[in-house]
């Protein structure tokens, strides 16, 4: 491709193939009357999409279908709970829960005899009712997906597909229109921040490195996601690869950088896959590499695969990393976009931060502000988990609250049990409890609260969950996670975490907790990097919100969500008790006894409290003390 | 350098623009405590000891590495920074071991002396759980004690950055990491260059030379001994700050007369073995030149450098001076002309070398060093260990008077002074082998071109009508630098001198520690070799051909320079050791 | 993680000897070149033998120390071969408070390891990891490239039993 007109010209050829599934009555003479458009992000693959996938192919061969219906592997559709999902186009029927076996039925009754297979809809869980289109579900409702706008409706290792919708238009219209300025100039008016915790002004970041002076500059996407229960990026990068790359290319050329990398964790196989896919078609259609749309800008990009370290997620440590050191975060300043890679200005963005970029240069930057709040503008992606309906990935307008991200996207909390707080942020965020559930969601507000928006996992917990054990667990990843350079982060949290051990062990005193707070306020304002300083978030907010947990634990030794081993008793309630024998049965350690049809008893000091007898109770006898 | 204007705890005062807090608040006599901070090598920021707080900043900076603006308001000495500074101290103290009592870094321990000034009152505040770590005493020269260890990494530096060696380093992460080498490998089985460097630079008792001075007392104490000592050139210009003389001041009266008061049999000096060694060195470089090298021709007298190149330069062996270095050779005379003159047999001889050096410890070791039979040298005590030795034995170093060197080996002349500074033995090899090659005495023979302390010296010389091109390098990297240069076949020398440390043996690895507080703001290097030049400068004969001692012993017992007496005396040879 | 001593031998094909060296050829010179020449040593020799990293170090002129050094600082590495089967267990938040621990006590227990150990016969390498990003499956094990999800005890115990039986 050697310009402007000719990138148009295959956008609208390529449009042509994707009309089936536009559902906006576009004509097209393509060769496939149907497509089946089915999930294949981790999630979904590990639930055997890929085998769906086969499976559906197979049966399209068997029927002499293959050339009529097509089958698109696209990335994550964000309802992982309900995954592997497939959706029949045009019609727009989506499928749930989908097994390998059910491809047969697909084809024979969907696809040749009309009628969608039943067992597959989508039930609202609420009402029970059908729900046919993916979009018409709750799920979707309050959603806005602008970073996630490919997930789920192109076949990420096809770059015609990226193209057909609008893909490379917003770097095309900068090299050949824009100075870099003027690049810089929509950013700031967008008002975008950087996704990947902090929420530094991107166009800040990039005009400090367009500032400095160097024959050498480098752009870097940071794809080192590593909160415990987030995959926004992950989902982006398998969903969407080309969305960062011509993002990347478009900071290129802002900051007058020629060399970009993604850092991606090792871990994320089909992202990686997708990524080199991606950059190789890039590369092959002239969008990335020399004189890119015959505008005279060279930009190339490669892959650097992160080895297995948290800290490579803050953008010094990374650089170490991409260096060939041990990720070890530098002092700042100097700021990587002053001294960056190899001493080089360089930009670090993170995933999302890139993918929303390309929609606000083509779009316009008040399109963007017309989302969000005052001070947080555009979307925000959230990877929601823990106890709660709808686990997936769901991208909402900054001001959305948590009320509504929980109860009306993720469906409520399973088992009708009660909504406790809500950790955003991983290990480096706080607890939102419940007196805050409808406080919007924004940069700011978070910080305020005491938690902070980080990457955007979004962890659930219930009235099963203990704070206490909570923070001790955020705090057990930061010391298994820390870099070990600066004294407060490597000493700090190991004995902070030791303190939270004594505390789940019924062992601690009120001067701990004192300790444990002072401690905390140390680590926060003398650690080097983001890592340490916001370490003992958990363990303040949780603290802040909960203390009367703390203090059950401290001063009756007494664990109030029966979950810390050392202060829970298992009793047999004798009333409820039928003596069926099923507990006894089950108890690794002989700690329960008693005869048949008789109220059973459990010996304490044999207990280990494994909790098998409650799993084994079908009369609800087994208390928690 | 523009100056700038700053407050620091409410006083307004100006720094050079691009100073750090530590730096400008240094300039304004305000001391500001740092651990890790060792400048130019390990600006890391790590220790946090150094924290401040600067108005606007919602955490406190490390003062150490955050450069000053215009307007900034610093404060140092808040009941805020006070607080973590302690907290800091106390985390650190909670994985330290702390048997102070019994360390020998007990007094000049930086940790210990930062305890005392943030007040810390409980050293078992933060006590939890720690890693158990072998101590490591497998290296002839030197222990490790990582329970000691407070990760401030200035020993990594000064391995990785002026030795660019690297063999020790930070292993796994976290609160696991710690300092080791590849493999969890014993410091006895690396290719360590027993330089010390390391040493020098920690601030606590973690690593440290091997003491030696049992041995030496149970020489002393032994009837049948015949115990001398020979003390190095740079040994006398630094022993003083052991007992707080100002650095930089020549103690060679005091040093002399300490010695003696220990109780050696003879007090000797080494510089007259450096005469020696220069005879031999320049008569080596003569002939080399007249009879196609190999060339370059490097210098011997740092062992440190050798173990290097045996190690990682094998192939540079044939280029090696076969000298001996001054304090083998000294006991490589004292063994055999000396026992002879003398009348004692060589095995009841004890020389113990008082040496600016861990490596020399590793060289009594090294095979073909045993002129007589019996090592050359038994025993090479560090500046630090002497410096023990006199406290140990009661004297009051600073009220003694000033005493002479004993003969025969007593008189040095200016050249041997020298070999203690980086560019020294080159100049004074230069002074004897132009004189030897005019054959008649000449006039300029200060060769200021290799003095002073950067790294890398370079220099021609017009040498009775031969042009010679030499290079004086010293620290490890530098010398890395140069062989590279010189295997590229990007220059050309007929005659380099190597020091392994930087700046040569007056910043030797078995000099007295000085704090990083001193470091990091003192020119340790230049006040030391300039002790040395001021010695050279008022010696009578200042070219080691000129010395009588050198022309008796050459008359009675070697023959001339190179002769095939001197090879078997002062003269060794070097092997291939591995690289991992 | 560290490695104090070496227990087995070191074994290399003359295939894995070619890709590698192939390799370290084109990395030497490259900026950074050390992190993509452990991973791939990683990868051909499913560890990171010493003999291996001496390579590296002569080839790209890195100090042994710090190619280690390196090494151990990032979880990905590993100084012993791994077993036949990588069981690792999600530890990420979601599967946490899904009862993850639980599930990695119980394999500890049966194959009588700790997490990021091999068991002796060199079948199993037990380990807990960082969120596999398939929460929505919580709780979740891989046993080297199968995932199973969804999971109580009583199912991760079978999952075990499977491979236990096989070869």
């Amino acid at each position: 491709m050697k310009n402007w007109s000719e990138l148009k010209e295959l956008r609208d050829s390529y449009r042509q193939n994707v009309a089936i599934r536009l559902e906006d009555g576009t004509e097209s003479d393509f060769q496939y009357e149907k497509e089946i458009l089915v999930c294949a992000g981790t999630g979904c693959i590990s639930s055997k999409s890929g085998d769906v996938i086969q499976n559906l192919k197979d049966e399209l061969e068997k029927h002499g279908l293959a050339d009529k219906v097509r089958i698109v592997s696209t990335g994550c559709f964000g309802l992982c709970a309900q995954g592997p999902i497939a959706i029949v186009y045009p019609e727009g029927v989506f499928y749930h829960l989908v097994k390998p076996k059910d491809a047969k039925k697909i084809v024979e009754q969907h696809l040749i005899d009309g009628k969608p297979v039943e067992k597959l809809l989508y039930h609202d869980h609420k009402t029970k009712e059908v729900i046919n289109k993916l979009l018409d579900t709750p799920f979707y409702h309050k959603q806005k997906r602008l970073a996630l706008r490919n997930c789920g409706r192109i076949d990420p290792e096809r770059i015609e597909e990226y193209i057909a919708f609008d893909g490379y238009q917003a770097l095309a219209k900068v090299v050949n229109e824009y100075t870099p300025d003027d690049v810089l100039n929509d950013l700031k008016e967008s008002g975008l921040k950087g996704r990947g915790g902090a929420g530094f002004p991107t166009f800040m970041k990039w005009s400090f490195a367009k500032e400095s002076p160097s024959d050498q500059k480098y752009i870097i996407c940071n794809a080192d996601e590593g909160d415990p229960g987030a995959f926004m990026d992950r989902s982006v990068l398998e969903g969407d690869p080309h969305a960062v790359i011509e993002a990347m290319a478009i900071a290129g050329y802002t900051i007058g950088a020629n060399q970009g990398y993604v850092y991606v964790r090792a871990e994320y196989p089909i992202a990686v896959k997708r990524l080199r896919i991606g950059i190789e078609q890039a590369k092959a259609n002239g969008l990335l590499g020399k004189n890119i749309l015959g505008s005279g800008f060279d930009f190339d990009l490669d892959l650097k695969l992160g080895a297995g370290a948290f800290v490579c997620g803050e953008e010094t440590a990374l650089l170490e990393s991409i260096e060939g050191h041990r990720g070890e975060p530098r002092p700042r300043p100097p700021f990587p976009a002053v001294k960056g890679l190899f001493g080089k200005p360089t930009v670090v963005n993170n995933v999302e931060t890139y993918a929303n970029i390309p929609q606000i240069i083509l779009k316009g930057p008040e399109w963007f502000t017309e989302m969000g709040t005052e001070k947080s503008k555009g979307t925000k992606v959230f990877a929601l988990g823990g106890n709660i309906v709808n686990t997936g990935l769901v991208e909402v307008p900054m001001g959305t609250t948590l009320r509504e991200i929980v109860e009306d996207i993720g469906g409520g909390i399973p088992d009708g049990k009660q909504f406790k707080a809500a950790q955003t942020g991983g290990p480096s965020g706080g607890c939102i409890p419940v007196e805050h559930y409808d406080v919007p969601i924004d940069y700011d507000n978070l910080t305020e609260i005491g938690s902070m928006m980080g990457s955007g996992g979004l962890i659930v917990m219930d009235e099963a969950n203990c704070m206490v054990d909570i923070a001790k667990f955020f705090l057990e990843f930061t010391v298994e996670e820390s870099c070990g350079k600066c004294v407060p982060c490597r000493i700090g949290t190991k004995r902070l975490l030791e303190i939270l051990e004594k505390i789940t062990m019924g062992k601690a005193t009120m001067e701990d907790l004192d300790k444990m707070e002072e401690l905390c306020l140390h680590i926060q304002e003398n650690s080097l990097c983001g890592l340490g300083q916001t370490a003992p978030n958990p363990v303040l907010s949780t603290y802040h919100y909960f203390k009367e947990e703390y203090i059950a634990h401290v001063m009756e030794r007494r664990c109030p969500a029966g979950v810390c081993k050392n202060l829970i008793t298992y009793e047999i309630d004798e009333v409820a008790c039928t003596g069926c024998t099923a507990c006894a049965r089950r108890c690794p350690v002989d700690a329960i006894s008693g005869n048949v049809k008789e109220a059973h008893h459990i010996d304490q000091s044999l207990c280990i409290k494994c909790g098998q007898c409650l799993e084994a109770c079908r009369f609800h006898a087994v208390n928690v003390g | 350098m523009k100056e700038i204007m700053i407050t620091i705890n409410g006083k307004v005062c100006t720094a050079p623009e691009g100073s750090t807090i530590l730096e400008a608040a240094r300039i304004n006599n305000i001391e500001i405590p740092t651990l890790c901070f060792l400048k130019e090598i390990n600006e890391i920021g790590a220790c946090r000891m150094c924290v401040v707080e600067v108005k606007g900043m919602k955490n406190l900076i490390t003062a150490c590495v955050y450069p000053i603006r215009e307007g900034m308001e610093i404060t140092t000495n808040s009941k805020k920074v006070f607080k973590s500074r302690k907290i800091n101290l106390e985390l650190i103290l909670s994985t330290h071991e702390r048997k102070c009592l019994s360390c020998i870094r007990s007094g000049n321990c930086e940790l210990q002396m930062l305890c005392k000034e943030f007040s810390v009152d409980d050293e078992d505040y933060y006590n939890g759980e720690n890693l158990q770590y072998d101590f490591d005493d497998t290296s002839v020269h030197m222990y490790r004690n990582d329970n000691k260890c407070i990760l401030c990494k200035r020993c990594v530096a000064a391995c990785s950055v002026w030795q660019d060696i690297g063999v020790v380093g930070p292993n796994d992460r976290g609160f696991k990491t710690h300092i080791g080498s590849a493999y969890e490998k014993s410091l006895g089985e690396v290719a360590c260059i027993s330089c010390g460097q390391c040493i020098v630079v920690c601030p606590t008792g973690a690593i440290a030379e091997k003491d030696q001075t049992k041995e030496v007392w149970a020489a002393l104490d032994d009837p049948t001994k015949h115990v001398i000592v020979q003390t190095a050139p740079s040994t006398r210009v630094t022993l003083g700050e052991a007992f707080n003389i100002p650095i930089g001041t020549n103690v060679e009266g005091k040093m002399v007369a300490a010695l003696r008061r220990i109780g050696f049999d003879k007090v000797f000096d080494t510089n007259v073995a450096a005469d020696f060694t220069i005879m031999e060195e320049a008569n080596e470089f003569i002939e080399r030149v007249q009879n196609n090298g190999p060339l370059p021709m490097f210098t011997s007298c740092s062992p440190g450098w050798i173990k290097y190149c045996e190690s990682y330069h094998p192939e540079l062996i044939p280029n090696l001076s076969s000298c001996k270095s001054p304090q083998q050779m000294f006991g490589a005379l004292a063994k055999t002309w000396y026992a002879e003159k003398m009348g004692i047999h060589p095995k009841d001889i004890f020389v113990v070398g008082v040496m600016p050096c861990t490596a020399k410890k590793f060289e009594v070791t090294r095979e073909d060093e045993a002129a007589a039979g019996y090592s050359d040298c038994d025993v090479a005590l560090t500046t630090r260990e002497v410096a023990r030795m006199i406290e140990k034995a009661g004297i009051r170093f600073n009220d003694l008077p000033d005493e002479q060197f004993d003969n025969p080996f007593g008189e040095a002349t200016g050249a041997g002074y020298i070999f203690g500074a980086t560019g020294g033995v080159m100049e004074a090899a230069l002074r004897t082998a132009s004189e030897t090659l005019a054959g008649h005495p000449i006039d300029s023979i200060d060769f200021k071109e290799v003095r002073g302390m950067e790294g890398i010296k370079e220099a021609s010389y017009e040498i009775n009508g031969t042009k010679v091109k030499v290079a004086a390098v010293s620290g490890i990297a530098n010398a890395k630098k140069i062989i590279e240069k010189i295997q590229s076949g990007e220059e050309f020398y007929h005659f380099v001198e190597v020091m392994g440390c930087p700046g040569g043996c007056i910043n030797g690895g078995g000099q007295p520690v000085q704090p990083a507080s001193v470091r990091n703001f003192v020119d340790l290097k230049t006040k030391r070799a300039a002790a040395l030049y001021e010695a050279d400068k008022n010696r009578g004969l200042r070219k080691s051909n000129d010395s009588p001692i050198v022309k008796l012993v050459y008359k009675e017992f070697l023959g001339k320079p190179g002769s095939e007496k001197a090879h078997s005396v002062l003269h060794t040879s070097f092997t291939k050791r591995s690289e991992f | 993680m560290s490695v104090k001593e070496k227990v087995f031998d070191f074994i290399e094909t003359e295939s894995q000897h070619q890709e590698f060296e192939e390799c370290l050829n084109n990395l030497q010179g490259v900026q950074g070149g050390q992190m993509p020449a452990l991973q791939e040593a990683q990868r051909i020799y499913g560890y990171l033998p010493v003999e291996v990293l001496e390579r590296i170090s002569k080839k790209l002129d890195v100090p042994l120390e710090k190619l280690y050094s390196t090494a151990t600082f990032y979880s990905q590495f590993t100084f012993v071969p791994k077993g036949k089967y990588t069981i690792s267990v999600c530890m990420g938040t979601a599967c946490y408070v899904k009862g993850a621990g639980d599930i990695l006590d119980s394999y500890a227990t049966s194959l009588k390891i700790k997490p990021g150990e091999t068991t002796p016969d060199r079948k199993f390498t037990l380990e807990s990891v960082r969120c596999i990003g398939a929460c929505g499956l919580a709780p979740v094990i891989t046993v080297n490239e199968e995932v199973y999800g969804r999971l109580t005890k009583k199912k991760g115990d079978k999952v075990l039993v499977t491979y236990l039986n096989q070869e």
